[in-house]
């Protein structure tokens, strides 16, 4: 298949774009694979392609219930960045930052990787020395951090109040100008063709209805068109985690599904130029390349899989960014979708081998998963291939919470929606 | 969503405080081994559609009750107070 | 210059009032009743607005909500509004409404150039390319397409405005105030339900205006109007009018805009409507039919011509073409004719229609064009031509001048709040639409938004869904019946009867070419066009997601009200699949654009969050003393002199304390009542130390564990009597202590009998510290021994102060001997006072929190910066706290290895060294020199000056700490800039041995 580039899109339009083929196959499924990826969202294209790429697998399938790219890669706010407290995550982060950092040329397809910076608030001088702990240990990590100080906050942010009469009166920030967004649906789209370009088959409209197992080994999975048998299956698939689990017989797992909606007003010419994220609640805002600012964070608070919210987040979000930007309140809510997270206990994910013979786990990302995508195809890619975690992985067992080795970036415990 | 407190009557969700799955039942009180408890603390069957579960009033009359509510449509079926005013009624 | 305005009354109008508002500057002539879109046509003008990628010229397209083209920015300043829909927005006085998306104005945009490059802009092209020549190539274009995007633009001055949040409940909730909603509200309403009836417009009736009918004999607007007085009328009923109802939510909670903006303080209010049924009646849109050129102002939907005559009496056009495919596009050019619009040709895809419907056409002069489409529209700025062939693509084209084209390509029902409560829609093959699927919530639908065609049809449908509704309240209730004498009486309206014939889009016939002509739009807000949508099915984006998420249909401020529906029936044909198929995307709120003013209400600025005070504040802001918010709370930072700094001044108060005696307010503490013949037991259960044990007037500090063996809250609990005990808690950490003991007393223990109440706000506490305490607090309070051997250190003790009943504890967060002394909160000030009076010549001063923060961090007691939910009791040292005795909450899983190793990080105290201060957040290293910091071993949670010390001093947790006491490491802080030298010491650096707390 023909590279994408400037000089095909010029000659294409010329020719009345009549040479554009699919971006990927229609792929019929094999009876047989070295490995099933069950989940054809974001981390599962990325897996098989890693897997290809990475650990020459070509013999490799994404099963898929619908569309692929239908899940939480397509309905999150698109932020990425690795400014994580605590080692065992900013490391797994910052890799994955590292790989969007050439992700658009890696796939030949352009994810719009827009490193406009992220930045945190403080309303007071103990957060803010809190995230002065949080970016020293970045820094001291080698990932780019800086305070900014109220003014600098303001220069970045035309519009935001900073006046001391707001509710929570900003102080300053944490930045991570190497963070940013990008293209949600385009990671989706951009592996699943590079990964079809490397062999990969990409099976839509096929739900997995069951494991076959043999002598307690998984060993492949049952489809309406039949059953497709594979050396490994993995298993990525946010959201339904626990029901695709089920069908593997593991009817227990450190994982509950809430919901989390997001917002998305008209779009206006650019008026936020960096992700800002409010520091006294669970919201971040940024400017989507069309011009709406998305925003949201806060989950509705109690177990769903509905993918739609209620009014109480919609209130809630709608005031923690009004509070910031008292200028947009005459903007209008375009938009609104809810996505289901798999919340963890410890508020961290899991990608691990296990917890059957022959399966692999790739789940409990909560609101990491967009950012994580290529770090978490390229460890689950490496776990699968290699039988054992790669170490930027090691710390994401499934049996952490069991020994007590969680990671818990917000402190708060084993209450999943509080994360 | 409404949730049905069995003192206050119809109230929004707004109102209520989620604290999870009623199905996990908490080990004895004299359970002193780690085993019994990691499955209560981390493990959930985190159901789609029938799920009964914990709610607080918090914002009214501070009651828990153990709601019946199906998880893929948010249609609550029953909510039955908890604690030492709950059972039978 | 095409509109203009007619002699005769519009019905919205009035001609008495007139306006005048400006566009792009120029004056511009209205009347009260116009919207901007309506006097904008009025004026002549044609050009409203630019398209979102290539800049194209668009002018008014519909009347109402779907408005796709008609963008503008109204007001200046904080007030300034992009993105206001023409169409619906009513003109005022003096408004001042803008072009946007244009450079220097919509009439002469140079962005227009876009359009040359219009064959590289196909859908998704910027996935393709942008990525080049090296990785952050995008970095580089993206400004300037984020520029080019965007509509308006907003203002970075905050909104003047004043929003609001209300609520209303209602036994039915009717959504939409057109025939089928006013037949169910009356029905319901007659019989004494609570009725709440909401409509977005400011006239009830929907488009019954459009409609020529008698109604029970009266005119059907005149009608519509009775019935509007009439629900006014009723007690019982509530007409809620310019309200869009935008979420249908679960149980029946639906959420509601209302634009306030006539009059009043209020400018728009957010509704919350609970209804125990609702019925949706919420019509139908008029849709296109796609063809070449088809987005050149002049271009518009039949009804939306009528609508602007009736309603505004403006005329759209001097000579217009009208293209249908249906009957009833036909009843509304006979009705056009009426008015005075001159039709030069209709066109229609079919053949042998009813003399009744072409027979007044044909008597106005009209060419009647059965059997033919319209092909393309030509023109430079406007529309000027349409180009005409046979249906079945034979023959020459045929060519007719216009300066306006109508089109009606059949009707989509307004099913989106359906959806949003219910399953996917589904397609009915007979009216060629999308109607409700499965329902979810208890809503009943009726009229034009299930296909509903005829007057009579949609009044009795809205009657019967009104009645049902009752019925399932419990009301009887009669069916009221409709007389309808309609010019549509015998409309057909559907696919069987031949009232109907489906087209979506008219294509040149594969092989002929007519010359060259525009691209056909589907989306015409955001130039979606129909080869996009074939471009986006070659390459694979075959669902209706995917075809949505990669060409962007449907997503502009319209929300494809009028195309996503044509283009999912192009993507049919695309793929070769019947529309039933083809599936749709799923609708979800809002269904209109929804300002966020509303969303948030009052809760804006300074009154986003309530505020807690302390009963003392009014006395210490009157102190001088700058605040500090901590969570909701304000508290004072310290009691400056004139002319001191705060920090200066929370030093002085420090070192007073240690040296005289200092009183703090300490309101904000949490207060829990824990009551019951089981309080102790309950009490043992919940901490990791004994309680039981604790005899009446005496207090213990004690450590909560989650339930996964980390800590959870410090506090102090005061056992007041056998049976009830006061726990005294970190103010941050109090309401959720509270909701913790309630959940196991609730869930886990049931059969323990005590009481939790939160009595934080009942409650003033002041906190007397310094060695001078003793006799502060012995001089106010009423006979009681305050001697050492009386109330040694850690009693507590029910007393009075002037009568007033008090508890005293002998407790100490400060080192130095002290008191914490609780009491009514009404008599708080009484207290503050009192104390400072009676210990004037002890040289009592007040100290704030900063100062209290000082004084702990001295004697290295861990405070809200310490606990911060990752540690254990070992890493406090605080292993002995966890009573082998007995089991609590956490205990089974807090013994577990990886709490208890002693590679963790651990509390340590830091003295730093060359007397250079350190900050909280620096990180501990090993590394001599900033460039080469090393590892982050720990790091510091809470640093300061330390008078007594007369050093810096830290608190830190650092990985094995406790056994690196005199160790030398660097407080690395890249971030601040600096990297100096600690030693670790123990983190209780005053008064290690308690001796002045205790004595």
């Amino acid at each position: 298949m023909a590279e994408y580039s400037a000089l095909r899109v010029l000659t294409q339009g010329i020719t009345g774009n009549r040479g554009w083929r699919p971006a990927w196959r229609k792929a019929e499924p094999k009876p047989r694979y070295d490995a099933i990826i069950v989940g054809g969202g974001g981390h599962g294209l990325a897996t098989a392609f890693y897997l290809a790429k990475n650990h020459k697998l070509t013999n490799i399938a994404v099963v898929e219930r619908g569309w692929i790219g239908q899940g939480n890669v397509g309905r999150n706010q698109t932020i990425v960045r690795s400014n994580y407290l605590l080692p065992e995550n900013h490391r797994f982060y910052e890799w994955s930052l590292k790989l969007w950092e050439g992700l658009s040329q890696e796939l030949n397809y352009n994810v719009m990787f827009s490193q406009r910076g992220v930045l945190n608030l403080a309303h007071s001088p103990e957060q803010l020395d809190r995230f002065a702990e949080r970016g020293n240990a970045l820094r001291l990590a080698g990932i780019d951090a800086e305070l900014v100080s109220r003014e600098g906050v303001s220069r970045l942010c035309p519009g935001l109040d900073i006046s001391p009469g707001a509710r929570f009166p900003v102080i300053g920030g944490l930045l991570q100008k190497r963070g940013g967004t990008a293209r949600h649906d385009a990671v989706a789209w951009g592996y699943a063709r590079a990964a079809d370009r490397l062999g990969v088959d990409i099976i839509e409209n096929t739900p997995v209805t069951g494991f076959i197992k043999e002598a307690g080994k998984v060993v492949g999975v049952e489809t309406p068109h039949g059953q497709i048998k594979a050396a490994k299956v993995g298993v990525s698939v946010a959201g339904m985690t626990s029901d695709v689990m089920r069908l593997a017989g593991v009817d227990n797992l450190p994982i509950e599904s809430h919901l989390l909606q997001a917002f998305v007003t008209e779009p206006v010419k650019p008026l936020i130029h960096t992700v800002v994220a409010y520091g006294c609640g669970n919201m971040y805002v940024t400017q989507s390349d069309k011009g709406g600012l998305v925003f949201g964070g806060g989950l509705d608070l109690y177990n769903s899989y509905a993918q739609r919210g209620n009014l109480p987040a919609v209130h809630e979000m709608t005031e923690q960014l009004l509070a910031l930007f008292p200028n947009v309140s005459r903007l209008k809510l375009l938009r609104s979708w809810g996505g289901i997270m798999d919340m963890s206990m410890d508020g961290s994910p899991i990608i691990d081998k296990g917890p059957l013979p022959g399966l692999y786990l790739d789940c409990g990302w909560c609101y990491g998963g967009f950012k994580a995508t290529p770090a978490a195809g390229w460890c689950f890619a490496h776990t699968i291939a290699n039988d054992e975690p790669h170490p930027l992985n090691a710390a994401y067992r499934l049996d952490r919470f069991k020994d007590g080795r969680t990671i818990d970036e917000a402190g708060v415990g084993p209450t999943p929606r509080l994360h | 969503m409404l949730i049905p407190c069995p003192v206050c009557g119809l109230r929004d969700v707004g109102e209520f405080t989620y604290w999870g799955d009623a199905g996990v039942k908490r080990p004895s009180h004299r359970e002193k081994e780690a085993g019994p408890w990691v499955p209560y603390v981390y493990e959930r069957k985190n159901l789609r559609g029938k799920h009964e579960e914990i709610w607080q009033h918090e914002h009214g009359c501070r009651q828990f009750l153990i709601a019946t509510r199906n998880t893929e449509t948010h249609e609550v079926l029953d909510a039955k107070l908890a604690g030492p005013f709950g059972g039978d009624e | 210059m095409a509109g203009f305005r007619t002699d005769t009354f519009g019905t919205r109008i009035d001609r008495d009032k007139p306006l005048r508002f400006t566009f792009d500057g120029k004056p511009v002539e209205a009347f009260s009743g116009d919207t901007i879109a309506s006097a904008l046509l009025a004026s002549g003008r044609s050009i409203v607005a630019r398209s979102f990628k290539y800049h194209r010229p668009r002018g008014v397209f519909a009347v109402g909500s779907e408005e796709p083209n008609a963008l503008v920015t109204a007001g200046t300043g904080g007030e300034t509004e992009p993105n206001v829909q023409a169409t619906t927005r009513l003109v005022s006085d003096g408004l001042v409404v803008s072009g946007q998306n244009a450079y220097p104005s919509v009439d002469r945009d140079l962005g227009a150039i876009n359009q040359i490059l219009a064959p590289f802009f196909g859908a998704g092209f910027y996935y393709k390319t942008f990525m080049g020549p090296m990785k952050r190539s995008w970095m580089w274009y993206e400004p300037s397409i984020r520029a080019a995007a965007g509509m308006g633009r907003a203002s970075l001055s905050p909104d003047p405005a004043r929003y609001e949040r209300a609520n209303a409940f209602a036994d039915l909730l009717v959504v939409g105030g057109g025939p089928a909603g006013l037949a169910a509200a009356l029905t319901a309403g007659r019989v004494g339900a609570r009725v709440l009836i909401a409509d977005e417009g400011h006239v009830l009736g929907g488009a019954i205006d459009l409609d020529d009918a008698r109604i029970n004999g009266t005119a059907a607007l005149d009608w519509a109007k009775e019935a509007a007085d009439e629900l006014d009328a009723m007690p019982n009923v509530r007409v809620l009018r310019q309200t869009a109802v935008w979420g249908y939510y679960d149980a029946n909670v639906l959420a509601a805009f209302e634009d306030c903006s006539a009059g009043g303080l209020t400018r728009a209010r957010h509704w919350r409507l609970q209804a125990r049924q609702v019925v949706l009646a919420t019509g139908s849109y008029e849709r296109p039919i796609v063809f070449a050129g088809n987005d050149r102002p002049g271009v518009m939907l039949v009804s939306a011509a009528l609508a602007y005559a009736r309603r505004f009496g403006v005329m759209v056009g001097r000579q217009a073409v009208l293209f249908c495919n249906n009957d009833q596009a036909w009843l509304n050019a006979a009705a056009l004719v009426e008015e005075g619009l001159q039709i030069a040709a209709i066109v229609d895809p079919r053949e042998d229609l009813p003399a009744e419907l072409t027979q007044p056409l044909e008597q106005a002069g009209a060419r009647l064009l059965t059997g033919h489409v319209v092909l393309a529209a030509q023109g430079k700025k406007q529309v000027e031509k349409a180009v005409i062939m046979a249906a079945d693509g034979s023959g020459e084209t045929v060519t007719i001048e216009c300066d306006a084209l109508l089109v009606s390509g059949g009707t989509n029902p307004v099913i989106n709040l359906a959806s949003q409560a219910g399953g996917a829609p589904t397609w009915n093959a007979d009216v060629a639409a999308f109607v409700p699927g499965t329902q979810r919530e208890a809503w009943v639908p009726a009229g034009a938004m299930i296909g509903a065609a005829r007057l009579g049809e949609v009044l009795k449908q809205g009657a019967v869904a009104g009645q049902a509704s009752c019925e399932f309240l419990g009301l009887r209730c009669p069916l009221p019946s409709f007389k309808v004498d309609s010019r549509g009486g015998n409309l057909r309206a559907s696919v069987e009867d031949g009232g109907l014939k489906p087209l979506f889009e008219v294509k040149a016939p594969a092989g002929r070419r007519f010359g060259k002509f525009d691209k056909a739009f589907v989306d015409l807000q955001h130039d979606v066009t129909a080869e996009d949508i074939r471009l986006a099915a070659r390459e694979g984006f075959e669902s209706p997601e995917h075809v949505k998420r990669y060409t962007t249909l449907g997503m502009a401020n319209d929300q494809g009200k009028t195309s996503n529906v044509t283009g999912l029936a192009i993507l049919a044909e695309a793929r070769e699949v019947p529309m039933s198929e083809a599936g749709t995307t799923r609708f979800r709120p809002p269904f209109v654009p929804v300002p966020l003013g509303t969303l948030a209400g009052r809760a804006r600025g300074a009154q986003m969050r309530p505020v807690r005070r302390s009963p003392l504040h009014a006395t210490h802001a009157a102190a001088g003393a700058p605040m500090a918010a901590s969570g909701l709370w304000m508290e004072p930072r310290a009691y400056p002199r004139p002319g001191e700094a705060a920090e200066k001044a929370a030093l002085r108060e420090a070192a007073h304390v240690r040296e005289a005696v200092g009183i703090a307010d300490i309101s904000p503490t949490g207060k829990i009542d824990v009551a019951g013949p089981d309080a102790a037991a309950f009490l043992d259960r919940v901490y990791t130390n004994l309680f039981s044990n604790l005899t009446t007037g005496q207090t213990r500090y004690g450590v909560m564990l989650r339930e996964d063996g980390l800590i959870f809250a410090d506090g102090t609990a005061l056992r007041l009597s056998k049976d009830h005990f006061l726990l005294i808690t970190q103010a941050a950490k109090a309401e959720r202590v509270v909701t913790h003991l309630e959940y196991l007393l609730a869930i886990a223990w049931p059969d323990l009998r005590v009481t939790v109440t939160s009595v934080t706000e009942q409650y003033a506490g002041i906190a007397v510290s310094g060695p001078k305490s003793r006799t502060l607090v012995s001089r106010i309070v009423d006979g009681r021994d305050m001697d050492n051997r009386a109330f040694p250190y850690r009693d507590v003790h029910r007393a009075a102060v002037s009568g007033l009943p008090v508890v005293v504890a002998r407790l100490s967060s400060s080192g130095e001997d002290g008191y914490e002394i609780y009491i009514g909160a009404d008599h708080g000030v009484f207290l503050w006072k009192r104390l400072l009076e009676t210990g004037k010549d002890l040289g009592v001063l007040p100290y704030g929190i900063e100062a209290t923060d000082i004084l702990r961090i001295e004697k290295g007691y861990p405070g809200a910066a310490e606990f911060d939910g990752r540690q254990s009791l070992e890493d406090f040292g605080m292993e002995k706290i966890l009573s082998k005795k007995k089991n609590c909450v956490g205990r089974p899983l807090a013994l577990r290895e990886a709490l208890t190793s002693q590679d963790r990080l651990q509390l340590v105290g830091l003295q730093a060294l060359e007397g250079a201060a350190v900050q909280a957040g620096a990180h501990l290293v090993k590394g001599e020199s900033a460039e080469k910091p090393g590892e982050s071993e720990g790091h510091i949670t809470s640093a300061t000056y330390s008078p007594a010390m007369k050093s810096h001093i830290a608190l830190a947790f650092l990985r094995g700490g406790r056994e690196r006491h005199e160790e030398v490491l660097y407080a690395a802080d890249p971030l601040r800039g600096t990297h100096n030298r600690v030693r670790v010491v123990d983190p209780q650096f005053y008064d290690p041995d308690g001796s002045r707390s205790n004595g």
